[in-house]
């Protein structure tokens, strides 16, 4: 039972690393550049959402869609202000800049919401189901997380296959140039990508807070490196690379834990991701880039 | 030949920028014009200027970008330091005892570059960032959880906690996430600005020898390279290798500054805070380097009038100034305002770190 329980835990933790890795990994598809506010936008959804149950005592629900709306809104304002005037420029260069967004979220959460920590309550009232003789609990958050979390995964696949919007957005990051002289606008598709990334790392951020209840202003870094992880090992650039990364992340962490060694499950998880990108260079679903001279 | 005898004289004028700096805030000190909170911002100035040098090897030489410059700084404070420890009794003399520390600092984080370069150069881009974060993730992991102590038999180590050892007396000197505590100071203004010019000898000699051609040969283009019989896994570790070893030898310095350092203070955000001192002194340009990382470092204590605002001004500085060098109507509305204003403004830009890359 212990082994099943913590696998649940693990698919759990990892739909959390897989709806925030969506995130990172769309944005980079389309725009190659590695956006590293992402971890901070996942942190402004959750103090939203807190601000919401706390101070307005909005239900769960109606928290939620704010977060979703608010963060939408900054990646949006992010993007237009931070990073197409950066269009043109090195990878680099957007990294910094990136970086520079990062601590400037960080720091404006800190004016806002000083450093101590806040308690968040969980959106999720479902209680906890207990199977096997209550051998095997598992709490309402971890169903709701999972849920959300499929029915972000085919959401996204149909809205990227079927749609219009979302099949231009393929277009764009197979090659920018071409999608422009088929009439596609390049600012708007990556626009939209920016926004979609930004309402799914709210909700991963209201999840991940309700997993685990301490809010800070810090609370999305670490989160949002694991996450970043999770693109990388899924092969960045793919959808379903995010989410196999992103479940596979949330196993190894929480069963290295588990079995291993609580101290050293970061270690491990970074270890597996060094192995696998030396067997397989670009991650599990990559695609090869043949390299012309 | 006109062009070797520019290099020489630019590397020459490096050099006597350090020194003249260096001239400049000792009569100062002796003045009494710095405060206590500026003088005791100057080791760690030196040894992030270290650091930003040691990182433009492997962005801007080399060409590959490193998120976990920070763990071989890591790397080589906690050796530095144990061996530091360790020798306390044999030499009594603390600048000797530094040196040697600053040695087997550099020769730890050289053995980590070694073991760490050997899979990560295979990748390339991206790819390599993100081995290089993981891995500067995992160093900060162990040494969060290596408990090293001292007694007469000798040192003991331990993964789990301080009672592990199995020491008879004697004292912990590296205590897992509480790091090394009630280490002897032994960092100097004098002993970093030295170090500075250690790190620029062993720069400026790599890029201006035939390693260093070869090494920037690779950057430009690794097939081209390649198919001109160099050997491009040599060269990219000795690039690597150096480079970790001079963040090493950074970070004896650094840790040498405190009475009581963690393992956590080189973490990610290390990493990225000189891979921004890099970027905005000009990737490439080892004299852009110094300059960014000294003005930058002091930058937050002149923006403490500021209080709680410092941390959010400095982020949009960041954002304004990668803006304006990067987009090309803004930059060229800088040249504009630039000519108006004549030449002076091209070295104010410079010196205030917003000449990127005129390399």
């Amino acid at each position: 039972m212990n082994i099943l329980s913590n696998l649940i835990n693990g698919v759990s933790l990892g739909s959390v690393y897989a709806i925030i890795a969506l995130g990172y990994t769309m944005v980079y598809g389309i725009a190659k550049m590695l956006n590293f506010a992402h971890g901070d936008v996942i942190m402004v959804g959750g103090y939203t959402c807190f601000c919401a149950m706390t101070y307005l005592h909005w239900p769960g629900i109606a928290g939620v869609v704010l977060a979703v709306i608010v963060c939408t809104v900054l990646g949006i304002v992010i993007e237009k202000l931070a990073y197409k005037p950066l269009r043109q420029a090195t990878s680099l260069a957007v990294l910094i800049t990136a970086i520079g967004v990062s601590y400037f979220l960080q720091n404006a959460a800190l004016l806002i919401w000083k450093s101590d920590p806040k308690v968040f309550t969980s959106v999720v009232n479902i209680p906890t189901i207990r199977l096997f003789d209550g051998q095997l609990a598992i709490s309402g958050t971890t169903i709701v997380t999972i849920l959300a979390n499929i029915v972000i995964m085919i959401g996204l696949t149909s809205f990227t296959g079927k749609t219009k919007s979302g099949k231009s957005m393929r277009a764009v990051s197979e090659d920018k140039g071409a999608a422009q002289l088929m009439g596609i606008d390049v600012n708007r598709t990556i626009s939209l990508t920016f926004a979609i990334g930004s309402g799914l790392a709210a909700i991963a951020g209201v999840l991940l807070c309700s997993a685990y209840p301490t809010l800070m202003p810090t609370t999305g870094s670490m989160p949002g490196i694991k996450a970043f992880v999770a693109a990388v090992l899924g092969g960045i650039g793919s959808i379903p690379g995010a989410m196999l990364g992103g479940i596979l992340l949330g196993i190894i962490e929480i069963l290295s834990k588990a079995y291993i060694s609580t101290q050293f499950s970061d270690a491990i998880v970074f270890t597996v991701l060094i192995v696998v990108l030396l067997i397989k260079p670009t991650g599990l679903l990559g695609k090869k880039i043949s390299e012309k001279v | 030949m006109k062009k070797f005898k520019f290099t020489k004289y630019k590397n020459f004028a490096t050099y006597a920028l350090v020194i003249i700096v260096f001239v400049i805030v000792r009569s100062l000190i002796a003045g009494g014009v710095i405060t206590n909170s500026l003088q005791g911002l100057l080791v760690p100035i030196c040894a992030y200027i270290c650091m930003t040098i040691s990182l433009n090897l492997t962005v801007g030489i080399l060409g590959e970008l490193s998120l976990g410059h920070a763990g071989f700084m890591s790397v080589g404070a906690f050796s530095g330091l144990a061996a530091a420890a360790c020798l306390k009794d044999a030499i009594p003399n603390g600048g000797l005892r530094l040196v040697i520390a600053i040695i087997i600092g550099a020769l730890f984080a050289a053995i980590a570059g070694l073991i760490i370069g050997i899979p990560v150069l295979r990748l390339q881009g991206d790819y390599l960032a993100i081995v290089t974060l993981a891995f500067g993730e995992i160093i900060k992991n162990i040494l969060n959880n290596l408990y090293v102590g001292l007694d007469k038999a000798g040192l003991h180590f331990s993964m789990t906690d301080s009672s592990a050892l199995g020491m008879s007396g004697g004292t912990v000197l590296i205590n897992g996430p509480r790091g090394a505590v009630g280490m002897s100071k032994l960092s100097t203004f004098t002993a970093g600005f030295i170090l500075i010019l250690v790190t620029l000898f062993i720069t400026l000699n790599l890029i201006n020898s035939r390693s260093g051609r070869a090494i920037m040969a690779i950057r430009d283009n690794r097939i081209a390279a390649e198919a001109t019989g160099i050997n491009i896994t040599k060269y990219k570790l000795m690039a690597f290798v150096t480079s970790a070893a001079m963040a090493g030898m950074a970070g004896v310095l650094y840790a040498m500054n405190y009475s009581t350092i963690v393992p956590k203070k080189f973490d990610f955000n290390t990493s990225i805070l000189i891979l921004v001192f890099v970027v905005l002194g000009g990737i490439g340009n080892i004299q852009g380097s110094i300059i960014a990382a000294a003005i930058l470092t002091i930058l937050p204590e002149f923006l403490r009038f500021m209080q709680d605002f410092r941390m959010l001004i400095y982020a949009i500085v960041l954002i304004i100034v990668m803006l304006v060098t990067n987009n090309p109507t803004l930059k060229n509305g800088l040249h504009v305002l630039r000519n108006k204003i004549g030449l002076g403004m091209h070295k104010k830009q410079q010196e205030a770190g917003g000449g990127a890359s005129d390399e």
